[in-house]
């Protein structure tokens, strides 16, 4: 397909990885921040090319992963309301809260629905005036200001059958806490992409300043993952910390003005939001501002807005850090599977534990054909 | 890195808990159960197979193969049954009708038996257009032509408006099996070459479209056709057709799946092979979806022979369904089980059942 091949030849990787062993065989931790990425590293097996020096940690950029079971409680009990229709983007289905999931309650009876975008949303609640219509708003720049110019959207109609579920999240404030985390060992971040064609690369630039780690914002393309990995590696080696733009067919430095406009207009930041795993991250959430006060389904229906801590055998919290490895989780592949989900690492295939379930066991053959015929390890 | 972790003992805990025998958890069904993934593979070998369990029915084949002069040959048949429930009705290139005689023929077909006779039961929703059941009649009757069965028995149900959505049509049918090809999707065998029939996607990739929700246009149509004619042509070169599967809900990968499962081999498949048309490339780019796990309801999957591979693909493609046949990957020993994809990219990565549908990703 034109302007999407051209990102994915295969030829080109392999010179890029050469180069990439070239530069350094320091052992460097490599942070990609956003779970697109992680989807491209396993779905084209970067991870094969890369030489083995070089580790890639799957970050907290899954904005599935990371939701807390308390909020998706909130989610069902919302979708259980008499006459109400849930709706949804189609992955946050199957997240598991504390007892069932959206897909359970959905088949108790729930008028769960999947929607592409919140505009769907919307037009669900003009089509069904005597119902009220929830959108389950989930997610990071990427997808919060689409749910913004729906809200501006409803507001303009009039349409007061209308509200948000808000459970957008900013990528900065976690990529502090991240950098502020004591155990975190990371030389460098792949940095979001679709995130930052929206917020742009300038709010970035603490992470090379006051951490002295680069970051290179990147495209989603397997290329575009690869490249982003030289750029970092090839700072690492000349000793600089920098934020670097490798998407800058999308992204610019200071993002995309209207977008943000709305994001200001709608929304303001939490005092704390919590991410599942991580615990609570100050100003790492938004929510609707006064003003929008009808849109909001957290005022308009109340939820019962009980914490529920993540159970006790997950520690999703140290994976999305990177300072555990999935499989070195006690459930792990166990008791935890993608399908019996324990932890939300394990919901989304852009969990790093969902996708390490198969890497894994992949590895594990090569390894032993390996073995067997006497070949070293590729 | 990786050795850390499957040098653990933990990686052998994993495959023992993945091979344990399939339980129903589940408080009630969800959609997931019919999605074609691992929870319907749980359902039918959690639930179903407990309670209906036998020797046809247990090696989970699309159809039921049995002897009735008991002596093994010639007269071997085999019986299938499906249900058709799709929204919306009518798409491009086709329409429940089509759908309901090609999907069950099919089923036959991959036993390598000539589709016979077929039973058609109807779930009519009170207020239904007679008009539209017209279309539906004709598109059936037209497609058992092409098909060559005769719809010999039938039933019909009117139900409550409400308790049915539209229209529910079910299919049976029963087919012959004229030669000594033993096909079985456990039949797959090491050094075996995968050939797929056509595009993938076409089918899924259209009814997602016409649902109109997304606001795509595309001129994509289904491929819904009746492939015994294809399957015929292809037991005409050689009976070395060990696996044969039509790849519908869960798509080629599950078809795929469930084969390499059970012939206990890997199936490894070279991503440059793989067929896939721009249109529906595109529109599972955009929707965050991949075409290996669309479904297809004209398209087979076969495991052969490496020896008549060559053959078999030059003689589908002087065929209607088969013009764009192709070998997309072969049969190797190690590991058993398991879908292995090599990517266009030069990485591998496993092609794993779904747990259940797939749904869009949002980022």
């Amino acid at each position: 397909m034109k302007f999407i091949d051209e990102y994915r030849q295969g030829g080109l990787a392999r010179r890029l990885a050469e180069q990439i062993a070239r530069l350094t065989d320091r052992p460097l931790k490599l942070m990609e921040v956003c779970g697109g990425h992680t989807h491209t590293i396993f779905k084209y097996g970067i991870e094969d090319l890369l030489p083995p020096n070089i580790e890639m940690i799957h970050g907290p950029g899954c904005p599935v992963c990371v939701i807390p079971i308390g909020r998706t409680d909130d989610a069902i009990s919302l979708a259980r309301r008499p006459g109400m229709i849930f709706t949804t983007f189609g992955d946050a289905m199957r997240v598991p809260a504390s007892k069932t999931s959206l897909l359970d309650a959905k088949a108790a009876g729930a008028d769960v629905r999947m929607v592409y975008s919140p505009l769907d949303a919307l037009k669900l609640a003009k089509k069904n005036p005597a119902q009220q219509v929830v959108f389950f708003a989930l997610g990071f720049e990427t997808t919060s200001p689409s749910t913004a110019l729906t809200i501006l959207q409803a507001a303009k109609e009039g349409v007061e059958n209308f509200s948000v579920f808000c459970n957008h999240i900013m990528i900065v404030p976690a990529l502090k806490a991240l950098l502020d985390s004591p155990d975190l060992k990371l030389d460098g971040f792949v940095g979001p992409g679709h995130v930052s064609t929206v917020i742009g690369t300038r709010c970035y630039e603490f992470v090379s300043r006051d951490y002295g780690r680069p970051l290179v914002v990147s495209g989603f393309e397997p290329l575009d993952v690869l490249q982003s990995v030289y750029q970092i590696a090839k700072q690492v080696v000349e000793g600089r910390a920098e934020v670097e733009n490798q998407y800058a067919r999308m992204v610019s430095r200071d993002g995309n003005r209207r977008a943000l406009e709305a994001l200001s207009e709608v929304f303001e930041p939490r005092d704390y939001f919590e991410w599942r795993g991580l615990g609570s991250i100050a100003h790492s959430g938004i929510r609707l501002r006064k003003k929008y006060a009808a849109f909001d389904a957290e005022l308009k229906f109340g939820v019962p807005g009980l914490r529920v801590a993540d159970p006790k055998a997950c520690q999703c919290g140290e994976i999305l850090k990177g300072v555990k490895k999935p499989w070195e989780c006690k459930v792990f592949g166990t008791a935890c599977t993608p399908e019996t989900p324990i932890g939300s690492c394990m919901v989304s295939s852009e969990g790093a534990c969902a996708a390490y379930y198969n890497f894994g066991r992949l590895s594990k053959v090569a390894e032993r054909a390996a073995a067997q015929s006497g070949a070293p390890r590729s | 890195m990786t050795t850390a972790f499957t040098a653990s003992p933990l990686f052998e805990r994993v495959e023992r808990s993945r091979r344990r025998k399939p339980r129903v958890r589940d408080e009630f069904i969800t959609l997931a159960h019919g999605g074609g993934g691992k929870a319907m593979h749980e359902l039918i070998e959690g639930l179903f197979l407990d309670y209906f369990n036998n020797p046809l029915l247990a090696p989970l084949e699309d159809q039921a193969v049995f002897d009735l002069a008991g002596d093994g040959r010639p007269s071997r048949l085999a019986f299938t049954t499906d249900s058709y429930v799709i929204t919306p009705l009518f798409f491009p290139g086709g329409d429940i009708g089509r759908l309901a005689v090609s999907g069950t023929v099919n089923d036959l077909a991959m036993s390598g038996a000539r589709p016979l006779y077929l039973s058609a039961g109807f779930i009519i929703e009170e207020g239904f257009p007679v008009a539209d059941l017209r279309r539906i009649l004709e598109s059936m009757r037209a497609a058992a032509v092409e098909a060559g069965v005769q719809i010999v028995t039938g039933d019909t149900k009117v139900v409550q408006r409400g308790c049915a959505d539209k229209l529910f049509i079910n299919t049976a049918g029963i087919g012959i099996i004229e030669h000594d090809a033993r096909i079985s999707a456990a039949n797959a065998r090491i050094g075996d070459k995968i050939i797929l029939s056509g595009m993938m996607g076409d089918h899924g990739a259209t009814i997602l479209l016409a649902r109109g929700e997304l606001g795509l246009e595309t001129e994509i149509q289904s491929d819904a056709a009746p492939l015994w004619s294809l399957v015929q042509a292809m037991l005409g070169v050689t009976t070395e057709i060990h696996a044969l599967r039509d790849p519908t809900r869960g798509g080629v990968a599950a078809t795929l799946n469930e084969i390499a499962r059970s012939s206990e081999v890997c199936l490894q498949l070279d991503e440059q092979a793989l067929p896939v048309r721009e249109e529906v490339k595109g529109a599972c780019e955009i929707l965050g979806l991949d075409p290996l796990y669309i479904a297809n309801e004209g398209l087979l999957v076969a495991v052969v022979g490496a020896e008549v591979a060559e053959e078999l693909v030059a003689r589908m493609r002087e065929h209607p369904l088969g013009r764009a046949a192709r070998i997309i990957g072969a049969a190797r020993a190690e590991p058993p089980g398991i879908v292995v994809l090599n990517t266009t990219f030069g990485g591998t990565r496993i092609v794993d059942l779904l747990v259940g549908e797939q749904l869009p990703r949002i980022c």
